[in-house]
């Protein structure tokens, strides 16, 4: 018999997001009984690698207004006006208590906190704690979250699916790793907070743990996922290991330039370029400060013109800093340098950094409305794996950071509530269904001797046919054979074979079941991809190259059905900024 | 470098309940010049030998989860490159002074407690302000007092090091007490009282020998030594002070 434990609210992720909605819970009711599933310790979790900073209106000279219009153009009108006006609004109250908490934020000389600017932002409003804010945002929730007594962790526990009983999501099942125990852990109320699924790629900045398993067990359970075809490409990785050089190394005024020692952005409509050591640089929306989309579509062009650098792991374009001299650097983007330095020898005080175009934000994910509800009554969702929609067709750098804690907030208080008005629980059929999965598990992993698939050669093959089919640029035909393939090495992981048999962390029965939610997600970017015969954003259809408000300024939602995914549409939400030409440059 | 050379890992396995010491298994990898030992490892894991578990994530020394010893030393082995460690082999074992889960998983659970009995998080007298009032104000030379006891991974690579931990596991630890300080220096924090009784306590900085193992191997030049060293004085200054008769100078 599996073993069940109840609480009240049972959060899967213990990331920014996870971690803030249970801070929300423990202040909206300090009675209730909060349980934390993480399969990595909460302090390991992706938030950690995020650098450049977290948006949010603190300034005199800032508003609303300005950070709105930022980020519906940067979205494309893709996102949803209403999310971004109640985001916008309630970012600087969630960025100010994470002050209180103690998070190290950079100050100006009077003691206040001090912003930077960031690419397509016309103001700069970009809250930092050098280059490692992700990581200082995390420790601070997470060391807060440690005074919370009526919060149980579950830390090193593998979520593998949602209870659902009567139309309603009471719980998850999970895999204790110590002992490989599968467990049902009750809750009137569930909240996904799981991030991104940036590993389904194979060049990206996103950490191994990074396989979309939220949103695969959201999509089983019959939540559609929206506007997965939006996959941001960051403009700056390192080449081979896709670590990520943050945009605050251009938002202090770095510069790209391609083998012919150009300033190659020039010629994309993002403005002229204004020499390094000009007061006025680096200019807001211009040039290196555009938006991550056009940056990363600009490197693809001038690879095509061959006006890029040949190395061993790709082609690459420099980021040069060296003009801000080791002491700006030290001060203001010190893991830039510490990271260049460790993984590829270089010296940004003395060499321009080589970067390209690396996979790094899922701007899709599980659909919920405002209040981080999805559509599956007491199930809810924020942070990477939730598409709310702010993002859109491409989310603004420092923006996600902040979306988290006003999201994972909503989602913490909206679960409380639901919990409140929902006490029964369906025990007896989610221990029925609890044990089915354990007998999933077993029959198809543990215990097969028969398996002839390793993990390895699927999600490589997965890897290659994505960054073929669904990467920067994509066509009908391109996507096509995504989908296939994917549907291919869907068939086939059901043949996949472990060496491992054993029960205690057993690292290759958790990598056989991030295969599978790595291959819905894949599933649904390829469908939707597909689906969306325009280009808008981060998805440019070589095909289809422009902008069709007519009949595509919608949302895609992606059901799973025992086929390929069903896509169908939902209208975006406009309220007072109607879709109009995106223009950048100084001045937009 | 050529692609076909090869370098052999001695690479320590364990199974719960099935051994009864860890034992070495060889395993021999492509040497290429841009691999860590974590990717070695991952070579292992994904064409070689499925079994073999450890922890990893962010590849980039900030998740702080794939601290190993590498030749008898802790280390990031995102960060242990295979070239600085030719021509080989390299032994590579669980972190030490922590049990063994399993191969190279070591148990957390100690560690942790010790993180949460230090009280790091913000201590106020007051309750916290409505954010409308905004944010506490912070000189960067305030900031600058604590900012690199902050920027701690918890990778534990200093616990692996210390060799009091490795005598007297009740001792609190160097990343533990640099987190304790990392708060005491806080200008928005008033909870140094709380954590001066554990600071103090007999488990506390007084274990510590300044051997300065651990700021050897911090990946982050975090300084955990230095850390207890201030504490140190901070703590003795206190227990003078607090001897009957001699009047009190703090400002709380």
């Amino acid at each position: 018999m599996v073993e069940t434990i109840s609480h009240d609210v049972v959060v899967v992720g213990g990331g920014g997001a996870g971690l803030r909605a249970v801070i929300a819970m423990a202040e909206a009711r300090p009675d209730l009984d909060i349980a934390m599933v993480s399969k990595v310790y909460p302090m390991r979790s992706h938030t950690v690698s995020a650098e450049g900073g977290a948006a949010a209106v603190i300034k005199d000279n800032d508003s609303f207004e300005d950070h709105i219009h930022d980020t519906i153009t940067g979205s494309d009108w893709m996102a949803d006006q209403d999310a971004v006006e109640t985001f916008v609004r309630e970012a600087p109250n969630e960025m100010i208590r994470l002050e209180h908490w103690g998070c190290p934020w950079n100050r100006e000389p009077d003691g206040s906190v001090a912003v930077r600017p960031f690419g397509g932002m016309k103001i700069e409003r970009t809250w930092y704690a050098a280059d490692k804010t992700g990581f200082h945002m995390l420790h601070t929730l997470f060391q807060t979250s440690l005074k919370l007594a009526q919060v149980t962790r579950y830390d090193e526990w593998f979520g593998t699916s949602l209870l659902v009983e009567n139309g309603r999501c009471q719980g998850v099942t999970a895999i204790e790793l110590r002992t490989g125990q599968v467990r049902a852990i009750l809750a009137k109320a569930v909240i996904v907070t799981t991030g991104g699924a940036g590993r389904i790629f194979p060049f990206t900045t996103n950490a191994a743990i990074k396989t979309g398993d939220g949103m695969a067990m959201a999509y089983r359970a019959g939540v559609p996922l929206k506007d997965m075809e939006f996959v941001q490409y960051h403009p700056t990785g390192l080449p081979g290991t896709g670590i990520l050089i943050t945009e605050a190394a251009r938002a202090e005024g770095g510069i790209l330039v391609n083998s012919e020692g150009d300033r190659y952005l020039r010629h994309y409509d993002l403005g002229d370029p204004i020499d390094v050591d000009d007061p006025r640089h680096p200019q807001l929306r211009t040039m290196e400060l555009g938006p991550r989309d056009k940056l990363s579509q600009c490197f693809m062009r001038e690879e095509e013109k061959g006006h890029v650098f040949e190395g061993e792991h790709g082609t690459y374009v420099h980021l040069d800093v060296r003009h801000l001299g080791e002491a700006q650097i030290e001060a203001k983007i010190p893991f830039v340098r510490e990271l260049a330095l460790n993984y590829v020898g270089i010296d940004p005080v003395h060499e321009p950094i080589p970067v390209r175009p690396v996979v790094h934000y899922m701007m899709g994910g599980i659909d919920t409305d405002i209040e981080a509800a999805t559509e599956l009554p007491g199930l809810y969702a924020a942070g990477e794996c939730a598409c709310v929609s702010i993002n859109g067709a491409n989310r603004l750098g420092s923006n996600s950071l902040t979306e988290l804690l006003v999201f994972g907030r909503r989602a913490g208080e909206s679960a409380t509530r639901w919990a409140e008005e929902h006490p029964e629980i369906d025990t007896a059929a989610l221990e029925r269904q609890a044990q089915a999965e354990q007998e999933r598990i077993a029959t198809n992993f543990i215990n097969k001797l028969d398996g002839t698939e390793r993990i390895a050669t699927i999600r490589r093959e997965l890897n290659e046919t994505l960054e073929a089919g669904a990467g920067v640029f994509r066509t009908e035909e391109s996507l096509q054979a995504s989908v296939d393939k994917v549907a291919e090495l869907k068939e086939r992981a059901k043949n996949v074979g472990l060496d491992d048999h054993s029960l205690s962390f057993n690292t290759e029965l958790t990598a056989a079941l991030e295969l599978e939610f790595m291959l819905d997600a894949a599933e649904a970017v390829a469908g939707a991809a597909l689906a969306r015969r325009e280009s808008r954003g981060a998805h440019q259809r070589s095909d289809h190259p422009d902008r069709d408000d007519e009949q595509y300024l919608k949302h895609s939602l992606s059901y799973r059905t025992d086929d390929r995914p069903r896509i169908e549409q939902r209208d975006v939400v406009i309220t007072n900024w109607p879709p109009a030409e995106r223009t950048y440059g100084p001045g937009t | 470098m050529s692609e076909n050379t090869t370098i052999t890992l001695e690479v320590a396995r364990y199974r719960p309940g099935v051994d009864e010491r860890p034992t070495m298994q060889l395993y021999e990898v492509p040497l290429r010049d841009d691999w860590v030992v974590l990717d070695a490892l991952n070579y292992i894991k994904d064409e070689v030998d499925g079994t073999l578990s450890y922890r990893w994530s962010c590849r980039m020394g900030v998740c702080g989860s794939c601290g190993m010893m590498v030749n008898g030393v802790p280390k990031l082995t995102c960060s242990a490159f295979l070239r600085d460690l030719a021509p080989g082999p390299i032994r590579v074992e669980a972190l030490q002074h922590f049990p063994i889960e399993r191969d190279l998983v070591t148990v957390l659970d100690d560690f942790i407690d010790k993180l949460e009995s230090v009280t790091p998080w913000i201590v106020r007298d007051e309750p916290e302000p409505p954010p409308e009032d905004g944010e506490y104000k912070q000189t960067p030379a305030e900031l600058a007092t604590f900012k690199q006891y902050s920027m701690c991974i918890n990778c534990m690579l200093c616990y692996s090091a210390c060799p009091v931990y490795g005598q007297e596991p009740e001792f609190i630890g160097p990343a533990a007490l640099a987190l304790a300080q990392r708060y005491n220096l806080d200008s928005r924090d008033e909870g140094n009282d709380l954590r001066a009784m554990v600071i103090g306590s007999q488990n506390g900085v007084w274990d510590c020998t300044f051997v300065n193992e651990c700021s050897e191997v911090c990946p982050k030049h975090v300084d955990p030594a230095g850390a207890i060293q201030q504490l140190k004085l901070v703590s003795a200054v206190e227990w003078f002070e607090n001897l009957p008769g001699v009047p009190s100078r703090r400002k709380k």
